[in-house]
């Protein structure tokens, strides 16, 4: 599998430092975890936090701080976490090990829930006060993708099947990591259906205002 | 890596982190035989650091020395998952102050972190990379750093360091979001063309 679309820069910085929350984070790791490139660049990345930290200035520590550490070894608190860790899930499974936690091994045991007629949708992780939303969307083939945005950003995992946009073809490990102001509309590709994860970012409330102004004319 | 080691309650000299292979041999000799002696090496040289940036990540005195025990205690305790041939020393050390500041300070899971910290020692995509090769990869972006604009610079640490979001970086810096991005992906690019030299 070649993947063709990849993570933004800034994304990958902002993962390396830990700045992306939880949705944003899980389609991150999902992509990495399809994406033998942008993993690279992540660790390099993560090099950038290496510096930072070894430049900083550095805070003093308690006198006894190395004491406290060595008395923590000494009360059993020192077993070693082994290399060789049992593997953490089924070997046959379809799902990228980081969504494993969230939705188990297979992509078949996922619960749909049809909202429209040829798309389907997992919810995840729902939105509220101020976090982003994360969530599953099974569309089938020739369906146009909707418009799940609300004006804030988002970025889109491909999982399998594929989508056509006026970006190209993005089809498995593809992830459009897209500023907000670009405006697309995905078809899903014939033959299969595309099966991707979501992660949008809650509106702020100016954004809110807006698309509530719009909700009258346009349907979001 | 300039600074010198200071091991204030160590008489013996055990010398200087200038050669980062120091650092390397020291978390092998904790993961292979649980060396006390090079846990206090590196206890030495990451406490401070590792305690500074949980201070501006915003903890208070105790909670930073609270935690910075904690991440030194996940360094021991992980020590065999680091991998010498996958970047620096610091680069890890750094990775798991910033889980800590994920699952403690902001009450997050670093999980998919791990995951893929897992796919990565499984795949043997950089099993062509050597340690050496990983080591002059980090050189590479120290110096592209060392280089950067104070513009540039002053995101990158923000980001880092401060543990600040995007827009919290904007917000203080009085910018547009749209040019702390840019300034980021500048600052990338640079790196990015520095290691395109190495490969």
């Amino acid at each position: 599998m070649t993947t063709q679309h990849h993570l933004d820069d800034a994304t990958l910085l902002r993962y390396a430092s830990g700045d992306l929350d939880s949705a944003f984070t899980m389609v991150v790791a999902a992509h990495l975890a399809m994406c033998d490139k942008c993993r690279k660049a992540a660790r390099d990345a993560e090099e950038i936090g290496g510096h930072m930290m070894d430049h900083v200035a550095q805070a003093p520590v308690s006198d006894d701080a190395f004491e406290r550490m060595m008395a923590r070894l000494d009360s059993g608190a020192d077993e070693q976490i082994e290399v060789d860790l049992p593997k953490k899930s089924a070997p046959d499974s379809d799902v990228p090990l980081p969504l494993r936690a969230l939705i188990g091994d297979h992509m078949d045991d996922v619960r749909w829930r049809l909202v429209a007629p040829g798309v389907r949708k997992y919810e995840i992780q729902q939105g509220k006060k101020g976090e982003s939303s994360l969530y599953m969307l099974n569309i089938s083939p020739g369906m146009a993708v909707p418009e799940h945005g609300h004006g804030g950003a988002e970025m889109t995992l491909i999982l399998s099947g594929a989508y056509r946009d006026k970006l190209g073809v993005f089809g498995p490990g593809d992830v459009a990591d897209l500023d907000e102001d670009i405006e697309h509309q995905p078809i899903v590709e014939p033959g299969e259906a595309c099966i991707c994860l979501v992660a949008t970012e809650a509106p702020t409330r100016f954004k809110d205002l807006i698309v509530r102004l719009m909700q009258p004319f346009v349907r979001i | 890596m300039r600074s010198a080691l200071n091991l204030a309650h160590n008489d013996e000299n055990i010398g200087t982190a200038d050669d980062p292979t120091l650092l390397k041999q020291a978390m092998v000799r904790v993961a292979e035989v649980q060396d006390r002696e090079s846990f206090q090496f590196l206890f030495s040289y990451f406490a401070p650091r590792v305690k500074a940036v949980l201070l501006k990540a915003g903890s208070n005195e105790s909670q930073a020395e609270d935690l910075m025990q904690d991440v030194m205690m996940t360094v021991w305790r992980k020590a065999k998952l680091y991998a010498p041939d996958r970047g620096s020393v610091n680069a890890w050390v750094f990775t798991v102050a910033r889980n800590a500041r994920i699952d403690l300070l902001r009450r997050a899971s670093s999980r998919p972190y791990d995951d893929v910290y897992e796919i990565e020692m499984e795949s043997d995509v950089a099993s062509g990379e050597d340690e050496m090769f990983a080591t002059e990869r980090a050189e590479r972006v120290s110096e592209a750093l060392s280089e950067l604009p104070e513009e540039q610079r002053q995101i990158i640490e923000l980001g880092f360091i401060e543990d600040m979001s995007q827009s919290e970086i904007a917000e203080k810096l009085g910018l547009p979001l749209g040019t702390v991005k840019s300034r980021m992906r500048l600052a990338y690019g640079k790196m990015k063309s520095k290691l395109e030299a190495v490969r």
